[in-house]
């Protein structure tokens, strides 16, 4: 592989990023305070998923890396989109 | 590319790049293994609704939303110290990987006071208080227990493994020229941090 240092991240995108995240965990707990139904586990996901993206894509890194590391990610989603997939078509029609 | 320290006689064998996929490779095994505490939970959340919201109620908010601040605080540090020592402030750098290790170290304690505080009320993996309580909130209980257990031995790890590498950063044996020590370790501590970004809504939060 070559060999090529990444550009250092400035300091202040990370402290934004990370008021982000603070903002973003106030407005789950906020949110969860209210009744939604179903809807409350699927809003608290979405929000743990932009809360992850923010830190895989900034604070990891994976902005700067090469596509191997991106295409690796996804690979990984994919699979666990596969278990979830395969276990719930068991679990649902039981 | 100009490639710093091919001056001297010696060529050194490297791959920064290489090492950090590694890393990767290994975190993609514990979001895996994580995962599939987290599918466990799906499917008693499908099965036992009711008693799910009812045992994350006995939970304490309060103890999970600092720990999620402390969480997400430490991670900021780490992901600073990197620029720290990309930018040759060695000092710096070392203050952010002790101010990670203490923040580690706060939502350990946390934890014991929460767990402690849980125990106390006779809610513990195999307690009969537990088993009266029926077995939707006994999953519930049994995978919180596991799941933030095998979380807090993460972090423990994730924090010695901090620790040794600011030895290696006072010794200078990890300098701002190769530094992939330290952010392997901080992507180890970032992985910690995502799991606890998806375990504290869904244990702590629902209603």
């Amino acid at each position: 592989m070559t060999e090529h240092k990444h550009e250092p991240v400035p300091f202040r995108t990370f402290i934004l990023i990370w008021f982000a995240l603070l903002v973003l965990t106030v407005v789950t707990v906020a949110v969860s305070r209210v009744h939604l139904g179903a809807w409350n586990i699927w809003v608290a996901l979405t929000i743990a998923s932009i809360k992850s993206s923010l830190v895989v894509f900034i604070f990891m890194h994976l902005r700067q890396e090469s596509k191997l590391f991106k295409i690796g990610l996804l690979t990984l989603l994919i699979i666990v989109a596969i278990f979830i997939g395969l276990t719930f078509t068991d679990v649902l029609y039981r | 590319m100009i490639i710093k320290g091919l001056l001297p006689m010696s060529i050194e064998h490297r791959d920064d790049t290489g090492a950090r996929f590694g890393m990767w490779l290994f975190l993609y095994t514990e979001v895996i293994l994580f995962s599939g505490l987290f599918i466990l939970y799906s499917v008693g959340l499908a099965k036992f609704p009711q008693q799910f919201a009812e045992a994350s109620h006995k939970l304490n908010i309060y103890f999970g939303t600092i720990n999620t601040l402390v969480l997400l605080t430490s991670s900021l540090t780490i992901a600073l110290a990197i620029t720290a020592i990309q930018k040759n402030k060695i000092k710096l750098t070392l203050n952010l990987c002790f101010v990670t290790i203490f923040l580690a170290i706060v939502f350990l304690i946390n934890k014991y006071f929460e767990w402690s505080a849980e125990i106390g009320h006779g809610i513990y993996p195999g307690s009969e208080h537990l088993a009266e309580m029926g077995p939707g909130i006994t999953a519930f209980f049994n995978l919180y227990y596991f799941t933030a257990g095998l979380h807090g031995f993460h972090i423990l790890i994730g924090g010695t493994l901090i620790a040794v590498v600011a030895t290696l950063i006072a010794k200078g044996k990890v300098t701002s020229d190769r530094y992939t020590l330290l952010e392997n370790s901080a992507l180890y501590w970032h992985l910690v941090d995502l799991v606890w970004i998806f375990l504290f809504p869904l244990y702590y939060l629902i209603l």
